[in-house]
């Protein structure tokens, strides 16, 4: 299914995943690849198990069986401390709704991680200024998230997912709130800016038009990951 | 779609000769087949022939000399008047994907093998339209024509995700009864 050379070790790499919540199986033996820089989207329709195959991916929930190597090292296995290091360090999320803090500016929601990982308060400032320019909301950074249109929001929320340069950034349908323009507004700032500092994407979204963006595409159902290359060829069933 | 019209709409930002026509032509609408000079020649003479262009002299810019054409009044409310007709929503279809899914069916086949194997073929494609669309080299009638086709893509496979999980019930039912 993957484009990658097997040789190279993938950047995160999930085998066999499985992760029920309460009686729900929402993960059945979900496997899926991310290469180091790439862009990945996972489709599938509500109830498929994306969120949760995210949640596995990025750390935050452990998978009940199965393993997530993150750069060839086990995920799953790593103490709650140090997982909470890597996701400050090296991932970044964005949600549907960017779940910004509402109390606080857009630079400051964007300083916010940098802050947390030791950063003097002046530099965070700059850094999130910069990061807000990139993502074409300069103007907007004393605005309070209530006060931003919906897109703005989203493109502060990036801006904040990018700020301490993460290797991989997760999207949990960063467009699903969003309108076609707005959407395409968030999808080119975030493409173009994880292919400028070589982050990779992993993208959740049910819609194609924004999974047409990444490089490359798995589709969920029911808890697995479902490819075309393993359907039988032909819809007559004709062997090929 | 309507060449003398789209000609007719060329024109009416001034005068122009058949080779310029068929270039804007191209550059204007740059995902639909190149108009052949034979038909933008066809087309100008039976604009004139209708009085709704006419000739405006010849041009030889350092090059062969060339007809040049312009929009006549009776043109130019020709153009108003198709450019605001409501086109016919189409009430159903016909379309191969459509008519392949159901030969699958009525012949028991694997449907939803199918309409995998052509939802991964959707998504390619789209995954070039939007690269074009977002090149910095892309003009707004890029965009626009790479907008249209993204979207009518999309429609298809709307459909085709609404039709494999009605398979998947289907064979649900079936299998329970």
């Amino acid at each position: 299914m993957s484009d990658h050379n097997p040789s190279t070790v993938p950047l995160l790499a999930a085998r066999g995943l499985v992760k029920e919540h309460g009686r729900t199986r929402a993960l059945r033996g979900a496997s899926v690849e991310l290469g180091s820089g790439e862009i990945l989207a996972v489709t599938g329709a509500s109830g498929s198990g994306k969120s949760t195959l995210l949640h596995c991916l990025a750390g935050i929930v452990r998978p009940d069986e199965g393993s997530v190597a993150y750069a060839g090292n086990r995920l799953d296995q790593l103490p709650e401390k140090q997982l909470s290091e890597l996701r400050r360090t090296d991932f970044g999320i964005v949600f549907q709704f960017g779940q910004l803090i509402p109390e606080l500016t857009a630079v400051d929601n964007v300083a916010l991680p940098l802050l947390l990982t030791g950063t003097a308060r002046k530099e965070a400032r700059e850094r999130a200024g910069e990061w807000l320019e990139r993502f074409g909301v300069r103007g907007q950074e004393e605005q309070r998230p209530g006060e931003m249109s919906g897109g703005q929001a989203q493109r502060v929320s990036l801006a904040r997912a990018l700020v301490t340069g993460p290797k991989v950034v997760f999207a949990d349908e960063p467009t699903g709130a969003l309108d076609s323009l707005a959407s395409e507004q968030v999808m080119a700032a975030l493409v173009h800016t994880a292919r400028e500092s070589g982050t990779a994407v992993l993208l959740i979204t049910h819609d194609a038009l924004t999974a047409a963006y990444a490089d490359r595409e798995v589709t969920l159902k029911d808890g697995v990951v479902v490819s075309a290359a393993d359907a039988a060829m032909g819809s007559l069933g004709v062997s090929q | 779609m309507s060449t003398r019209h789209i000609l007719l709409g060329l024109l009416a930002g001034g005068p122009s000769h058949g080779y310029d026509l068929k270039r804007r032509h191209d550059e204007r609408f740059p995902q639909a087949r190149p108009l052949a000079y034979g038909q933008v020649y066809t087309t100008l003479q039976r604009l004139v022939r209708d009085g709704l262009a006419e000739i405006d002299g010849t041009e030889a810019d350092s090059g062969p000399e060339r007809t040049m054409y312009r929009s006549t009044d009776d043109g130019a409310r020709e153009l108003a008047t198709w450019a605001g007709e409501i086109a016919p929503p189409a009430p159903f279809v016909t379309n191969e994907i459509f008519a392949k899914l159901v030969v699958s069916i009525l012949a028991g086949g694997d449907p939803a093998a199918y309409l995998l194997a052509q939802r991964t073929a959707h998504m390619a494609r789209m995954r070039e339209l939007t690269a074009v669309k977002t090149s910095p080299a892309a003009d707004l009638a890029t965009v626009l024509s790479a907008d249209f086709a993204l979207n009518h893509l999309d429609a298809d496979l709307r459909w085709m995700n609404t039709t494999a999980a009605r398979l998947t019930n289907l064979t649900a039912e079936v299998d329970a009864a």
